[in-house]
């Protein structure tokens, strides 16, 4: 299985481009030794020998993690992040390390400083990112399972553009520890699947309390496969109304509304529910992400890792080091949340968007006090072309206007497809109560059985 | 909401990112329109809101005061650009830095 991903990987990639780093001698190495445990009848632990693709802002021992920045270029982590650990002790096999927005910013995966992966349904547009990488590697089925993170939709949104599904967990379900920090309140790993069922597959894996994570909290983790029932009988539903207005698509519309009437043929109770504040997440994540960011992002500094500029003094060469190895994406995010968090500002910006944070949260834990899931888009529009919004930051954020309001609530969220417009994916996403990872599950299961959108796949392997 | 370049000078060094004058100018704009989309927040009422820090389900974390095994000291300095006698080793530190 592992040879015949590798294949896969050879014949596509260099087209798609979804990998930063394949490690193929060792990939089948372990896959070897899985062979032979099985051969010699050991018990086999659930994911023996099954490739996984890891977003490359995830530290693996041994193996370069640069999180697509030149200013990591070359850097090997000393140890394994908690969800690697937990890969292998599952019997997973690394395949590599997948492309990404540099440090996570970004949507479209081209602010990588390693050059843009392509969506595998056309290789013009971006597959969407952050997890671009993973998303694509995913899409083309070049690896059935994929870790990515997701801060402000990261996983939701590549998932959504590459016709996958992709499931955000509660903040605090699974372990950060070795995952580089972009905007510690924010980030979550999570699994990019083909399905639904593998998607619960490997989050029962990564799920689940970590003492080396603080955030992480210590609550049972329920078997998430076990809450694939096939059906959605009894659950509450609600349309988030402010999320079907302006600016939304109308094949988009159409698709994400037909899955909500298919979700209801599988037995849910449809409503419809007012999130009021949501329209206020873009510019309270865009003010709270930054400034988390420009303090996790001081570490880079030249002396312990990564590149150095030589100077002659300590201050040249920060401000060197950093100006070579930052791309622009990044720079400007700095700039915008030292901006939000420096004396005179803190106050109108940074705290001012931290209320509107509780805000937010409100109308979520009130409409989820009605019902037991929020049905919206994940996006506005199916994938855009590579180029069109690099030079326009602020139409690049606006494309996560219905992922970014979930992270700020920190609850669970699934991304799956529901259609397509002009050959391209559409995605919806449910989201849940805290914790309540099983109930999205099972309603994305219900619905992905009765549609059987996941089961179309992109043409690829025939080059222009 | 309008970012001078003086400003954005001002917060490049608190940034401790060098930036050239053809960035300058590009920030200036950029910020300039990304504050003044965020300025919306403004419409808002929130003086009888809490700001949220995060949204994590605990308050305090401590663990057993117990000593742990750290990362072997050698493994993380053959990661630094430059290193000396088991330590970091950098340029001159002392009166370098501007006043910002």
């Amino acid at each position: 299985m592992v040879r015949d991903y590798l294949d896969r990987i050879a014949s596509l990639d260099g087209q798609v481009r979804a990998f930063l780093r394949v490690d193929a001698d060792r990939a089948l190495a372990d896959a070897r030794r899985w062979d032979t445990a099985y051969a010699r009848g050991d018990a086999m632990p659930p994911l023996a020998g099954v490739p996984v693709a890891v977003k490359d802002i995830i530290c693996t021992r041994g193996m370069p993690t640069t999180c697509g920045s030149r200013i990591l270029e070359g850097w090997t982590p000393p140890y394994d992040a908690t969800v690697v650990s937990r890969l292998r002790e599952a019997g997973a096999v690394l395949i590599g390390k997948t492309n990404l927005d540099e440090f996570a910013m970004g949507s479209s995966t081209e602010n990588s400083a390693y050059g843009p992966t392509r969506n595998p349904w056309d290789l013009t547009r971006v597959p969407g990112g952050s997890s671009g990488g993973s998303a694509a590697a995913v899409a083309a089925g070049m690896v059935p399972l994929a870790l990515g993170t997701d801060t402000g939709g990261s996983i939701r949104q590549p998932a959504g553009f590459t016709g996958i599904v992709g499931l955000k967990p509660t903040y605090g379900r699974v372990s950060r520890y070795g995952l580089v920090a972009f905007a510690s309140s924010l980030d979550q790993i999570g699994p990019l699947a083909g399905s639904v069922a593998d998607a619960a597959l490997l989050l029962d894996v990564i799920a689940g309390h970590d003492p080396l994570d603080s955030t992480s909290v210590d609550l049972p983790v329920p078997d998430y496969a076990a809450a694939l029932r096939g059906d959605a009988g009894g659950l509450r539903i609600g349309i988030a109304t402010e999320a079907f207005g302006d600016g939304l698509h109308p094949d988009v519309r159409a698709a994400v509304r037909q899955a909500a009437a298919d979700l209801r043929s599988a037995g849910a109770v449809l409503e419809e529910v007012s999130l009021p504040t949501i329209e206020y997440a873009v510019p309270t994540y865009y003010l709270l992400a930054t400034s988390e960011a420009s303090s996790n992002l001081a570490r880079y500094d030249g002396v312990r890792y990564g590149l150095r500029a030589d100077a002659d003094d300590i201050y040249g060469m920060y401000t060197r080091t950093r100006a070579a190895g930052f791309g622009s994406e990044v720079k400007r995010r700095i700039m915008l949340g030292t901006y939000a968090l420096s004396a005179g500002y803190y106050e109108g910006f940074f705290l001012k968007a931290q209320r509107v944070r509780t805000l937010v949260r409100g109308d979520f834990q009130r409409a989820l006090e009605r019902v037991d899931l929020v049905l919206m888009p994940v996006s506005p529009t199916v994938a855009f072309r590579i180029g069109e919004k690099v030079d326009d930051p602020l139409a690049m954020y606006l494309a996560d206007i219905y992922t970014i309001p979930v992270n700020l609530a920190g609850l669970p969220a699934i991304a799956l497809p529901c259609g397509f417009s002009d050959g391209l994916p559409i995605g919806f996403q449910l989201i849940g109560r805290a914790f309540d990872e099983a109930t999205v599950l099972r309603a994305a299961h219900a619905y992905e059985q009765r549609t059987g959108w996941h089961t179309r796949k992109p043409q690829l392997g025939n080059p222009p | 909401m309008s970012i001078d370049r003086a400003t954005v000078e001002y917060v490049a060094r608190l940034a401790r990112l060098a930036l050239t004058a053809e960035e300058q100018d590009r920030f200036a704009g950029q910020l300039s329109t990304i504050l003044a989309y965020c300025a919306r927040l403004t419409e808002l009422p929130t003086d009888d809101v809490e700001p949220a820090s995060h949204v994590a389900a605990m308050t305090n974390v401590a663990r057993d005061d117990v000593i742990r095994p750290s990362l072997p000291r050698d493994e993380i300095l053959a990661a630094a650009p430059a290193q000396e006698a088991g330590f970091f080793k950098v340029p001159p530190i002392l009166e370098t830095e501007p006043n910002p």
